[in-house]
């Protein structure tokens, strides 16, 4: 499969100058493989990928949850307003309301002109933990430690495996961390993969005053990448406030640790082949 | 295999109780007790680890406050795990040590997302009468 980082920012688009590099659309992720096309989340990085979509029968979406940095582009995804296209969007329920009830409250006026049921081809398809089939992938989705529900996924084709929880605390109130797997938030979903895209919002001294607000520090997810024994960390959704040289400077010296994996600081329009 | 993401976050609140809670999964193991419940069993987590629903009956034996055995069914954590909802009961426990304690004990399910029936917390108040 391949895997190309569209919006790697979190919380909030921050376009400017000053994130050229790593990009400042929100998350979403392309994942192809044999002509099939999955998007993971629908921040504004989905807007990029409309275009790619071009003369496709079917688009799929994977939204990790409904925050609005995973979904405000959804309405300026051009498939899902042509009617030749099927597009499928997988997402989370909370704990009263389906999928097209939490989408249809952005997907509506005021928030957006267009109303989620004049979308033109699109399927809603609320999921469960548990494992599913997606067109060649098969994924795997529980819950993970972030406020509200909260997915994060596992893609496996071929034998090999894309991890992908871009907003992840599982650190919360733990007295100590990584702690025992079994009582690790998302290790079932991490363990062994091939590659894994991550939450790694904050600094350890931001994450002081941010307990709670469900993302990990870097070193939180360099914790977690090592105990899963991924081969490749990708650090993903990153805080808004956080400019290239920031993150460069971050990255140099986390290149400088010998780490049992490859590190990638997730920087828009970088591709894996997975 | 990893916890529903319920339990753990429950795992986490209950280490920070001062209160002794107790955590079980749908089959009534004990998945997982604080350091207040390890006081009041007498049990080391990290020593003695998750226990079995079978065993816990033989290791903890509970009683009416006059000596009568109580009917398992009329337990808290049987009633939040079999009937799904909350329960409360006034009993005598037997610890690892043999001493008896005088407790009430509060059973809540615990209902995840997607309606899953995950498993129940109890909690545990010592009488202060003894």
């Amino acid at each position: 499969m391949r895997v190309t980082l569209s919006g790697t920012r979190g919380s909030l688009a921050a376009a400017g100058p000053e994130t050229v590099r790593y990009g400042g659309d929100t998350a979403s992720v392309l994942v192809t493989t044999n002509g099939f096309f999955l998007a993971l989340d629908a921040g504004s990085g989905i807007r990029r990928l409309g275009p790619m979509a071009n003369g496709r029968k079917r688009v799929d979406i994977l939204l990790s949850h409904l925050h609005m940095d995973h979904i405000q582009g959804l309405g300026f995804f051009d498939p899902v307003f042509d009617p030749n296209v099927e597009v499928h969007i997988w997402g989370p329920g909370s704990v009263r309301l389906d999928l097209e009830q939490l989408l249809g409250r952005y997907l509506s006026p005021p928030l957006f002109p267009v109303r989620i049921r004049e979308l033109a081809a699109v399927v809603l398809h609320d999921v469960q933990p548990g494992s599913f089939q997606v067109g060649p992938f098969l994924v795997t989705a529980d819950y993970v430690s972030h406020p509200g529900a909260t997915l994060g996924y596992r893609l496996e084709h071929d034998g090999r495996v894309l991890s992908y929880l871009p907003d992840h605390e599982p650190a919360l109130g733990a007295q100590e961390f990584p702690a025992d797997p079994d009582w690790t938030s998302g290790h079932d979903l991490m363990l062994d993969a091939n590659l894994l895209i991550h939450d790694a919002q904050y600094t350890d001294a931001e994450y002081e005053q941010r307990q709670g607000w469900g993302h990990s520090t870097f070193d939180h997810t360099l914790a977690i990448a090592e105990q899963c024994r991924v081969d490749r960390l990708v650090t993903f959704h990153h805080d808004p406030s956080h400019d290239d040289d920031m993150l460069d400077s971050v990255a140099a010296e986390i290149t400088g640790r010998s780490l049992p994996f490859d590190f990638v600081p997730g920087r828009a329009g970088t591709a894996f082949d997975v | 295999m990893a916890q529903p993401i319920e339990m753990i976050l429950l795992r986490q609140w209950s280490a920070y109780q001062a209160l002794p809670v107790w955590i079980m999964d749908v089959h009534g193991d004990l998945l997982y007790y604080n350091e207040p419940a390890e006081e009041l069993l007498g049990l080391r987590y990290d020593e003695a680890g998750a226990i079995h629903a079978n065993d816990l009956a033989a290791r903890f034996e509970t009683t009416n406050l006059d000596g009568t055995a109580i009917d398992t069914e009329k337990l808290p954590i049987v009633i939040a795990l079999t009937q799904r909802h909350p329960a409360h009961a006034e009993m005598r426990i037997r610890t690892e040590q043999g001493s008896w304690r005088h407790l009430h004990i509060t059973a809540f399910p615990v209902e995840g997302l997607g309606e899953r029936h995950l498993g129940a917390v109890a909690m545990f108040w010592e009488n202060p009468d003894g």
